[in-house]
């Protein structure tokens, strides 16, 4: 099954590989970073301020964290095209749409798990916080800090969707060769071509990068833990 | 900057005598669902003196004590602080501080659980400095650094009291400050409740421990099911007190007691 | 009024140097500037296409002669077309000339070219159950395809090789829309993913010969008919209208139309080989 040797793997290892996961990580990093600027403060909010129609945004931002990639895709794409509605930008098959279409993606999985995080800390700290006269953006800033090793792993959860997922960048980047081909897409490709080495070099990447990321999400958990004890 | 403060809460107290009484409280009924926790609470205070708040488990002391900061609304009648009735949005009231049995710390260092306090210093440097004072003052300087959450359940309410202490509250509120700590740690407390008292800050506290009320009041208010049944001077509370119900508290607490005061 | 900044300086540490970290990755990873300022274009071709390897010949020869980038997003050729449509490339590059002729005639795309042709095959498994190795006639091999019930794998995706496969079963006399889930198994995908399964399952399929040189994943399939020249593949590529949208690089789309037609962008064409073999055929002038 596996018609690759290891002279192929090394072999593909120069050239393409580093461009595509180096495109790959800043693509990614750069939507859940816009993800975590959005996501963090409303996730904070929602959790904070009693609003009329709060319980359907908490439910909706939940469901939102499964939005299946390729809908996501179909929607950015039809929206960046230039016959659409932010035409005008001509970002369409640009990293940048790729950028954007993750961060839409990943911004409510930041902020459902911030959400989460922050309405337990406010369940325990909100007397002290109104006690202490805190106004509402205050209010957010502490409760976010004291969350922060829960809010980092959220953000790490972020980043690994948004770098296994295949179906948003492939429909709003055109996995154009050498422009907007990460290491997913290209897995796809390559392996849709049946030519699997290249594939498989990617693959064991993005693995090493996935495992080193849920290893970086157990550390600082641990770290919060040991430090501050809960 | 601990200095500054002493002399601006020395002249607060001299202006407000010529004002309204510190507390007022008219008609107060709290009655979440069927029960009736207050129960109709006239209450009206000068501040003059630490004023001690006690009675049975359930009478209503918690929640008296956190309507009188504005934590919570009554559902009837009228709370008013230094003249001025409910604070806007959920804030507790300006002026107050509260002090709470289990204090929340954040997940950070003594330092950093004070420097979330509002309004110590116009630079980064200046709160830092006023924090650590304060730090000094309670006892806790050499445990800036160490994680809040980490510290003793003595070394935790110090800390939560100069987290209030920093707030420079005109009034005190203290809601069962020692009932989970040693003896050693509550004399230590004691004590700092006593410097911010002679401070010129007001004091009123809940305590269940009768040996606390008779050290640090000097009135007593007595709480039973939701009624302020008694309301005198600590001495005469212990001495005589007027109620059966205070009497069968009393005796509950310190069967001794009726018969050789403290 | 009061904020408060020591909890923003506990997080700050660590997020300035995570910003920092983020920084210098996305240096890293950005395009260098002299890359970012030179003329590009934006092509949709089709996947067959891409997948041959041609454009990886083709695109640096033109870069070199015009100093043009060229983006190619490969998809099927109805999505190419309507990508086109939409306005959102400069050229569309394809090979189903009714379609393209269509595009045309809806006023979607300007200055139609023929660049080259290439040809389909007919692959199968070596024991070839339908006898058909060797049959001159494509429309035969269909039929008897059709009449041994044997397993075919198809693209449908609206794809230019669908869209000759269609044609051809049309051709026979052959209704597939009735066989459907039983020997004819549409795969909804592109070359590659459709020989995959068809090695798979050791079934028929009809392919371009450019897919099928490169493909690795063979199994027990081979070339069993070729050469007719219904099987003949033109390309053809055509100006996305800018009357239609402004934006289209007009100059720069223009200019890639007539190297393809050129005798140098001919002769790169022509120079393309797989495994020695030339894959296509340059007939701009013919």
């Amino acid at each position: 099954m596996f018609d690759v040797s290891i002279e192929e793997l090394i072999r593909s290892f120069e050239g393409d590989v580093l461009a595509i996961v180096a495109l790959s990580l800043r693509v990614s990093l750069s939507a859940v970073a816009i993800a975590a600027v959005i996501g963090m403060p409303l996730g904070a909010f929602v959790a904070v301020v009693r609003f009329p129609g709060r319980s359907i945004a908490v439910t909706l931002l939940n469901a939102m964290m499964g939005l299946p990639a390729v809908l996501v895709g179909l929607v950015v794409y039809l929206s960046l095209s230039r016959s659409g509605p932010l035409g005008g930008f001509g970002l369409l098959f640009t990293p940048a749409a790729m950028i954007v279409a993750q961060a839409v993606l990943t911004t409510p999985l930041v902020a459902a798990l911030t959400r989460q995080t922050v309405e337990d800390a406010w369940r325990q700290h909100g007397e002290t916080l109104r006690s202490l006269r805190l106004p509402l953006a205050s209010r957010v800033r502490v409760l976010l800090w004291d969350c922060r090793f829960s809010v980092a792993a959220a953000f790490l959860a972020g980043l690994g969707r948004a770098m296994s997922e295949v179906g948003t960048v492939m429909i709003v980047g055109g996995n154009i060769d050498g422009f907007t081909r990460v290491m997913t897409t290209a897995i796809a490709l390559e392996t849709s071509k049946g030519d699997l080495p290249l594939a498989v070099a990617l693959g064991i990447v993005l693995m090493a990068l996935v495992l080193a990321l849920n290893a970086l999400v157990s550390t600082v958990r641990g770290v919060g833990m040991r430090r501050h004890g809960g | 900057m601990a200095a500054e403060v002493l002399d601006a809460r020395r002249a607060a107290p001299a202006a407000r005598a010529a004002l309204d009484p510190l507390l007022s409280l008219r008609g107060i009924v709290f009655r979440p669902a069927e029960r009736t926790i207050l129960d109709h609470v006239d209450f009206d205070w000068d501040g003059a003196g630490v004023c001690a708040l006690v009675g049975p488990n359930g009478a209503g002391k918690t929640v008296l004590l956190r309507t009188i900061h504005g934590l919570l609304a009554p559902h009837e009648g009228d709370v008013r602080f230094e003249g001025r009735s409910r604070p806007a949005g959920d804030l507790a009231f300006a002026g107050q501080a509260l002090v709470f049995q289990h204090s929340s710390m954040f997940r950070g260092s003594a330092l950093d659980n004070l420097l979330v306090v509002p309004g110590i210093g116009a630079s980064g440097r200046e709160r830092r400095e006023c924090a650590l004072a304060m730090l000094e003052r309670v006892g806790l300087r050499e445990l800036a650094q160490a994680p809040a959450l980490k510290l003793s359940g003595g070394e935790r309410q110090r800390l939560a009291i100069a987290r209030a202490w920093l707030m420079r509250p005109r009034l005190l509120l203290l809601d069962e400050p020692t009932a989970s700590l040693d003896p050693s740690a509550t004399e230590q407390v004691e004590e700092l409740i006593r410097e911010i008292h002679d401070d010129g800050c007001r004091v009123l506290l809940t305590s269940h421990n009768l040996g606390q009320v008779s050290r640090l009041a000097d009135e007593v208010v007595f709480l039973h099911r939701g009624r302020v049944l008694e309301r005198t001077p600590v001495s005469a509370f212990f001495a005589n007190p007027r109620t059966r119900e205070a009497r069968q508290f009393l005796q509950g607490a310190l069967p001794w007691h009726l018969s050789s005061p403290p | 009024m009061a904020s408060v900044f020591a909890p923003l300086k506990a997080v700050g540490a660590p997020l300035a140097a995570l910003a920092s970290a983020l920084a210098f990755i996305a240096a890293l990873a950005a395009p260098p500037p002299a890359a970012a300022q030179a003329t590009t274009i934006t092509v949709a071709s089709t996947t067959s296409t891409e997948q041959s390897g041609l454009f990886r010949q083709l695109l640096p020869a033109f870069e070199k002669d015009t100093g043009i980038q060229v983006k190619v997003v490969a998809v099927g050729t109805g999505q190419a077309l309507d990508i086109g449509r939409r306005g959102d490339a400069d050229v569309v590059f394809v090979h189903d000339p009714a379609a393209e002729e269509k595009f045309m005639a809806e006023g979607a795309g300007v200055d139609h070219k023929r660049v080259m042709y290439n040809d389909f095959v007919i692959v199968g498994p070596k024991s070839d159950p339908a006898k058909i190795r060797g049959d001159k006639s494509v429309i035969d091999a269909m039929r008897r395809i059709a009449e041994a019930k044997v397993p075919f794998a198809s693209r449908g995706d609206r794809s230019g090789t669908n869209a000759a496969e269609l044609r051809y079963w049309k051709d026979a006399g052959i209704d597939v829309s009735a066989a459907k889930g039983q020997w004819y198994k549409e795969t909804g995908s592109g070359m590659g993913p459709t020989l995959n399964t068809a090695a798979g399952m050791n079934a028929y399929s009809l392919t371009d010969r450019g897919t099928w040189l490169s493909f690795r994943n063979r199994g027990d399939l081979e070339i069993l008919v070729q050469g007719d020249e219904r099987l003949f593949n033109q390309y053809g590529v055509m100006l996305v209208n800018p009357a239609r949208h402004p934006q289209v690089k007009k100059e720069a789309g223009t200019k890639f139309i007539d190297w393809l037609g050129s005798d140098r962008g001919q002769q790169t064409i022509a120079d393309y080989k797989v495994n020695g073999e030339q894959l296509f055929f340059p007939n701009a002038k013919k």
